[in-house]
């Protein structure tokens, strides 16, 4: 159980993907302008990738098996884009209100580096089954965080008198700077925690 | 891009006029990632630049045989294939760039410069074209990767390519090749790159939304779509 714990709070919190790891930086500086896109794109991407971690990880089983291991990048990407298109018609057909609240993000995420960097990952780190559904359930949370947390920074950075050469993009990024450096308080949390 | 440009532009337009980082902003995910030190820097720009060409230059030859419904995904099979191709080749021969790289290798089969120029450019235009066209854009996002990772590594490590520059009095800021010094660095250079544009008498770059997203064409909803609608029809 403490595993569990331990592996959740380092991706949402220790090893965020996008504040540490750099993964879905897209999204995170296109999409956080408002509060509910934020909301919305983020729980799209927490949808996708719990679901197709829970399709990659056997597959990769498989493809080890028959010592296809090099396949893996190409497998991993179409199983993610087939994935995202079929998430797309089922909600469309059977879940309308849902459809309607995340569908304008799903056909997004299939180009989104976090949910691929999440299924590589999940392998690499040599995570078992339910570790692997943990970390992205955490990756998933903490692509959230970061994104409502940045949403609010951002609301603020619009009533500022921003000098001319940083206005747009560039003090998005320093703002962005800054909210990483406050995540970087948490090194080391994990580990005490359950020390 | 409706006027005909020589393959000479072609080239050239990729490392500063349309800069796929400073420029476009697009693979950004890569430029913060693997600018910590010079020597990874150069080893994701030429990795990304040699599956740019080669993807373009495949697209690019296939633009009749492919269906213009299911682009999306065969550009997607040709560019992981190349990604595979590539990964195998730095894991036999570099295998400690392989190490720095880590999961960003096959990350780069989602980076969007190269889906997005196999869209805006290779699925359009004459194989020789595409290929010079992949060549700038590789190019140019090498060389931005090298400016950013010279910033870092000189004020985080006090190095360039692993030797030490800085004397030992000038203590180094390790918070440059931390994730933080990433966003700051990129957001100052950014900042430079506008100014340049603008004596230059060229916009401003922006994210570019959904003109820039690849799957933009093939995305409806979006087009209907408030904000991004406007985007879309003014690409």
């Amino acid at each position: 159980m403490k595993i569990f714990f331990s592996i959740l709070l380092t991706a949402i919190l220790t090893n965020n993907y996008i504040l540490s790891k750099f993964l879905g930086i897209c999204p995170f500086l296109g999409v956080s302008k408002k509060l509910n896109t934020a909301v919305g794109m983020s729980a799209a991407v927490i949808f996708v990738m719990v679901l197709a971690s829970a399709v990659t990880y056997p597959l990769n089983t498989f493809l080890d098996k028959h010592s296809l291991g090099y396949l893996q990048t190409i497998v991993f990407i179409l199983v993610i884009a087939a994935l995202v298109q079929l998430v797309e018609i089922v909600l469309k057909k059977y879940i309308p209100s849902l459809y309607n609240s995340l569908g304008i993000y799903l056909p997004l995420i299939t180009t989104n580096c976090a949910v691929l960097g999440v299924t590589i990952l999940n392998i690499d780190n040599g995570y078992s089954f339910s570790h692997a559904m943990i970390n992205s359930l955490g990756a998933g949370l903490g692509f959230m965080v970061a994104m409502v947390m940045f949403a609010g920074v951002r609301s603020k950075l619009e009533s500022c008198d921003i000098p001319k050469f940083l206005q747009g993009l560039p003090i998005t990024l320093v703002a962005a700077s800054l909210t990483s450096l406050s995540f970087l308080g948490f090194t080391g949390l994990v580990e005490n925690m359950f020390a | 891009m409706a006027e005909k440009k020589t393959l000479g532009q072609e080239f050239t337009k990729g490392i500063i006029k349309e800069n796929p980082v400073l420029r476009l902003v697009l693979g950004t995910c890569p430029t913060l990632a693997t600018t910590t030190s010079m020597e990874s820097a150069i080893g994701m720009g030429i990795s990304a630049a040699i599956v740019l060409v080669c993807s373009n230059i495949v697209i690019s030859a296939l633009r009749k045989v492919i269906p213009q419904k299911v682009r999306i995904p065969c550009y997607i099979v040709v560019i992981a294939a190349f990604v595979t191709i590539v990964q195998m080749l730095v894991k036999a021969f570099v295998p400690t760039l392989d190490e720095q790289l880590g999961v960003y290798l096959p990350l780069i089969v989602v980076n969007c410069i190269i889906l997005g120029r196999a869209e805006a450019f290779a699925g359009k235009n004459s194989v020789i074209a595409s290929a010079v066209d992949g060549l700038g854009m590789g190019v140019g996002f090498t060389v931005a990767l090298i400016v950013m990772s010279t910033v870092r590594e000189l004020l985080g490590a006090g190095s360039l390519l692993g030797h030490s520059v800085l004397p030992e009095s000038v203590p180094p800021m390790t918070i440059f090749i931390l994730a933080p010094g990433g966003f700051f660095v990129f957001g100052l250079v950014m900042a430079c790159a506008n100014k340049i544009a603008e004596a230059g008498g060229h916009k401003k770059a922006t994210l570019g939304g959904c003109k820039a997203c690849p799957m933009a064409a093939s995305c409806e909803k979006l087009q209907n779509g408030e904000e991004c609608g406007k985007e879309v029809e003014k690409a």
